[in-house]
């Protein structure tokens, strides 16, 4: 047996040998297209089927977009024009709408004159928004974020400038009555004082003190009725609130759901299964048809404010739900830690639990939030012209009667560039805020 | 050291205790919170009593028994304008759950078909699918539904361009019509019809009997979605004539073997086919199980395919064939099509939407359910010697299921109550019925929205509970 070894010539390569270049199928460029579209016969038929539906749409989108008409001032004219320049029977877009009608689209029935002011207070939320979202910010900015509201509210409705610093006040009033309470008898009694006592200065003290300042001072800029809004204005509007409002509501509710206490837990249990059984849409039929009939006679106020209610309720009831989520995945250990260091319910859960919860809920409820921005549009229902209400109604004039195509690519393009950059905004989040090293 | 330096007072109870001492702080707090809420509710209650009154309205539901007078263009059980505004709300909450019931089906195809088309090696694949996925779930859904319906009456043919020379022509040999007013499609019809047949003899026999049953049966259950009735509020549907009788008639010339018994269907035809069908099932999970104590106790599996398949199909089919089962194709008549199903355009709208929108969900949610299955799974099961497909059958899939299963319920209830976005297009669902026309009509917004509400939520809850039963069977059984 070993002598067949024996016999063989050993041989031994001295030196070593220059690397030869890879086969040519196995780099650059081939070997990408090898590996990742013509791996197998299936495969390759998967990739042949893809090219057909690629080429098919965008044989048909492409030339329809890049080809529209941009010189119109009807639906007739841009015909008349493609018919002359491209000849009868091509289909092209009639761009023409958006570039009549983009201010309509963006801010309603808005006066055109004050276009500005929305426009700044967009400005001001992201200004206010930032140091939110970017740690990296110094802390100091969060003062104007406090402040951010206010002046939004006073850039989009305008009227006097008391109004917004009054209420504003009421924050101050109820940071002084904790401090007070909380030197005379101790937390509890600070928290009782920081939620009455601004209560009843805005029930009693804000309203006289508004008219008294009004006519001793009287600024203020043109008043715009919340019937004027529409359009992405009054999307964002109510998205924004709707935002900003529902996340503490939504994680007090959340922690009510995980209380002990018999009473807490039943009726939060119960609010968020009623108000997510339900569709949203009811639920604004009831804000627009019923909410009347609960508030004392002869109140009514602002259609707009109702929605803006309703809509925060439902999606803090979502929200409850997310960061219900995030509470039952932290182990029972941290819950036992923050016992164990003798902090009080409101500081385990501020120092210890609720960072690490909403930070697993984080993408729960980014998701809750692009649903609730795009939940907007149900809004045209209840008689409110947002975007699509528009687009009907810009359809339904002379001028632009049978346009559908160019109206829903155009609200559908920017709902689609706010929603998709808040995911990858969250995607991003979740990335940065991943400990374990994986 | 000195953990509790003196006892606690023994006896003496003071008032501040009651904030102080953990013992009696949670019941003080919940007292309290109980007196909110009362004072709450009652201070509504009595706003809107204090309202109702100042309207003159009360608070009754006897609204429900009177009749309705509207018409419902799309129903799926017995009625007409002089029936009762209840009959109407069933007539859309039955709408309600059929389009909910075809969005689920379609939502899990195309999110599972997209999900693992994600997930695809194929670069272009995965591409396309992320593509979809991303475009749909970006973009509202409202404008999702008004695009469907307005490609599909904007878009498609009308029905007068199928005639000959007019550039449109059927599909799938003959059978299916894509027009303007929606999709025609056939309708399975029995010439046996357990309701009972119309006869159309020159010797009917018992007229009475069989007239009521005809026109009972023409515009049930599943089969025969739409049929007649003025259109409502649908855009397009400004109502062809077409009644069931018209159509069968028309059905009954083509058969034209005796051009006597209208073939017709009724609940019962389809509840034999259907209950042999489940029974079928049944059957064949049985020969599953036994096949499996076989294989457990011999190591032998025994060939259980065709038993099975026998076993689901032959019952069902000798059904069909025993009640006569034909074909109803749609047909070009005067202006417009008989026979048939006639999917409206605003059932269609609303389904694809619905369908699209909430499978770019459904896709995302398998993606994550089949990657959260960790590698070593399949590299377990390849070392075990299973084959690929088997490896997705017996290792991957169960696993991933559990997964998916809780966050695919919540779309399935998310997509329940979306189709109350029905009112985009004017399908008659149960909010258009009972929360819309009926509202109007009797100027009951409180007891109408209060019913409105409810249904929504018990139909939420059973079927979140359903599916916490399915969910809690495939659930990890840990200690």
């Amino acid at each position: 047996m070993s002598d067949t070894h024996a016999q063989t010539q050993p041989f031994v390569r001295g030196e070593m040998l220059p690397e030869s270049e890879p086969p040519l199928a196995e780099k650059g460029a081939v070997k990408w297209l090898r590996e990742n579209l013509f791996s197998g016969w299936l495969n390759i038929l998967l990739t042949v089927v893809s090219l057909y539906v690629i080429w098919v749409v965008l044989s048909t989108v492409v030339p329809w977009t890049v080809l529209g008409i941009w010189d119109a001032d009807s639906l007739t004219g841009c015909r008349e024009i493609r018919d002359a320049r491209y000849g009868e029977g091509m289909e092209v877009a009639c761009w023409a709408v958006i570039a009549d009608r983009w201010q309509q689209l963006l801010f309603g029935f808005y006066p055109r004159d004050l276009y500005a002011r929305p426009v700044l207070a967009l400005l001001v939320f992201f200004a206010g928004i930032a140091p939110v979202l970017f740690t990296g910010l110094p802390r100091k900015l969060l003062w104007g974020s406090l402040a951010a509201p206010f002046v939004m509210y006073w850039l989009l409705w305008g009227g006097s400038i008391w109004g917004p610093i009054v209420v504003a006040l009421g924050l101050a009033v109820g940071a002084l009555a904790f401090q007070v309470g909380n030197r005379a008898q101790g937390a509890l009694l600070g928290g009782i004082l920081a939620i009455v006592v601004p209560i009843l200065y805005w029930l009693f003290l804000a309203g006289p003190l508004i008219r008294a300042l009004a006519s001793v001072l009287p600024i203020g800029i043109e008043f715009v009725p919340s019937d004027d809004f529409g359009g992405f204005m009054l999307s964002f509007i109510i998205g924004i609130a709707g935002i900003t409002l529902s996340l503490p509501l939504g994680i007090l509710l959340a922690l009510g759901r995980q209380s002990d206490l018999f009473i807490i837990n039943k009726v939060s249990v119960a609010f968020i299964e009623i108000i997510r059984g339900v569709p949203l849409i009811v639920w604004l039929f009831t804000a627009s048809l019923l909410l009347n009939y609960f508030l004392p006679p002869g109140t009514n106020f602002d259609l707009m404010l109702r929605v803006i209610i309703m809509v925060t309720f439902f999606a803090s009831a979502y929200i409850a739900e997310v960061v219900r989520g995030g509470l039952a995945a932290l182990p029972k250990g941290q819950y036992e830690a923050g016992d164990a260091l003798g902090l009080d319910y409101a500081k385990s859960m501020r120092l210890i639990i609720l960072p690490q919860a909403l930070k697993i809920a984080i993408p729960g409820i980014v998701n809750t939030f692009i649903g609730l921005f795009k939940d907007t549009t149900l809004v045209v229902f209840i008689g409110l012209l947002d975007p699509i209400g528009l687009s009907n109604s810009i359809r339904a004039t002379t001028d632009w009667n049978g346009i559908y195509w160019e109206l829903f690519v155009f609200i559908g393009i920017l709902f689609f560039i706010c929603c998709y950059s808040m995911g990858r905004y969250s995607l991003a989040l979740e990335r940065k805020l991943t400990r374990e090293n994986r | 050291m000195s953990a509790i330096s003196h006892e606690p007072q023994a006896g003496g109870f003071r008032l501040s205790q009651l904030i102080y001492d953990t013992r009696y702080r949670s019941l003080t707090i919940q007292v309290v919170a109980l007196i909110l809420l009362v004072l709450g509710l009652s201070w509504l209650v009595s706003n809107t009593v204090q309202n109702l009154e100042a309207l003159g309205k009360d608070f009754d539901f006897g609204f429900l028994t009177q009749p309705a007078g509207y018409d419902i263009n799309q129903r799926l059980i017995e009625y007409d304008s002089q029936m009762s505004h209840g009959r109407a709300a069933l007539v859309g909450i039955l709408n309600t759950l059929l389009v909910a019931l075809l969005g689920c089906a379609a939502a899990t195809i195309l999110g599972v078909f997209f999900g693992v088309l994600r997930l695809s090696k194929n670069w272009l694949v995965a591409r396309l699918a992320a593509v979809y996925v991303e475009g749909f779930r970006n973009v509202p859904l409202l404008l999702w539904i008004i695009a469907i319906f307005a490609i599909m009456a904007e878009g498609m043919p009308q029905p007068r361009d199928f005639r000959e020379g007019g550039g449109a022509s059927m599909l799938v040999g003959d059978s299916v019509a894509v027009t303007n007013r929606g999709i025609y499609i056939p309708n399975v019809v029995f010439t046996r019809s357990l309701g009972g047949n119309e006869v159309v003899a020159p010797e009917p026999e018992e007229p009475d009997d069989a007239g009521t049953t005809g026109v009972a049966s023409g515009t049930y259950g599943g089969s025969r979605i739409a049929t007649g009735g003025a259109g409502v509020s649908t855009g397009q549907d400004d109502q062809d004539a077409a009644d069931a009788r018209n159509a069968q008639s028309a059905a009954g010339e083509d058969d034209a073997a005796e051009g006597e018994i209208v073939p017709s269907s009724s609940a019962l035809d389809w509840l034999v086919v259907l209950g042999l069908l489940v029974l079928g099932i049944i059957a064949a999970r049985m020969v599953t199980a036994w096949a499996k104590r076989k294989q457990e106790a011999t190591g032998k599996r025994p060939r259980t395919l065709w038993i099975n398949l026998a076993l689901i199909l032959v019952a069902p089919a000798i059904a069909l064939f025993l009640l006569g089962a034909q074909f109803d194709y749609p047909v070009l008549g005067g202006f417009n099509f008989d026979g048939g199903v006639h999917l409206r355009n605003s059932l269609i709208a609303l389904w694809f939407a619905l369908s699209l929108y909430t499978g770019a969900f459904v896709a995302e949610i398998v993606r994550g359910g089949i990657l959260a299955i960790s590698k070593g799974q399949s590299e377990a099961a390849f070392a075990l010697g299973l084959r690929p497909n088997r490896t997705m059958r017996l290792i991957i899939l169960p696993q991933a299921l559990r997964v998916i299963i809780p966050p695919l319920i919540s779309q399935y209830l998310n997509l329940t109550k979306n189709s109350s976005l029905a009112i985009a297009v004017g399908y008659m669902d149960a909010r258009s019925t009972l929360g819309g026309i009926t509202i109007n009509q009797t100027g009951r917004e409180l007891e109408g929205m209060l019913l409105l509400g409810l249904f929504y939520l018990v139909l939420s809850l059973v079927i979140s509970s359903l599916m916490n039963v399915y969910n809690n069977s495939v659930k990890l059984k840990e200690r």
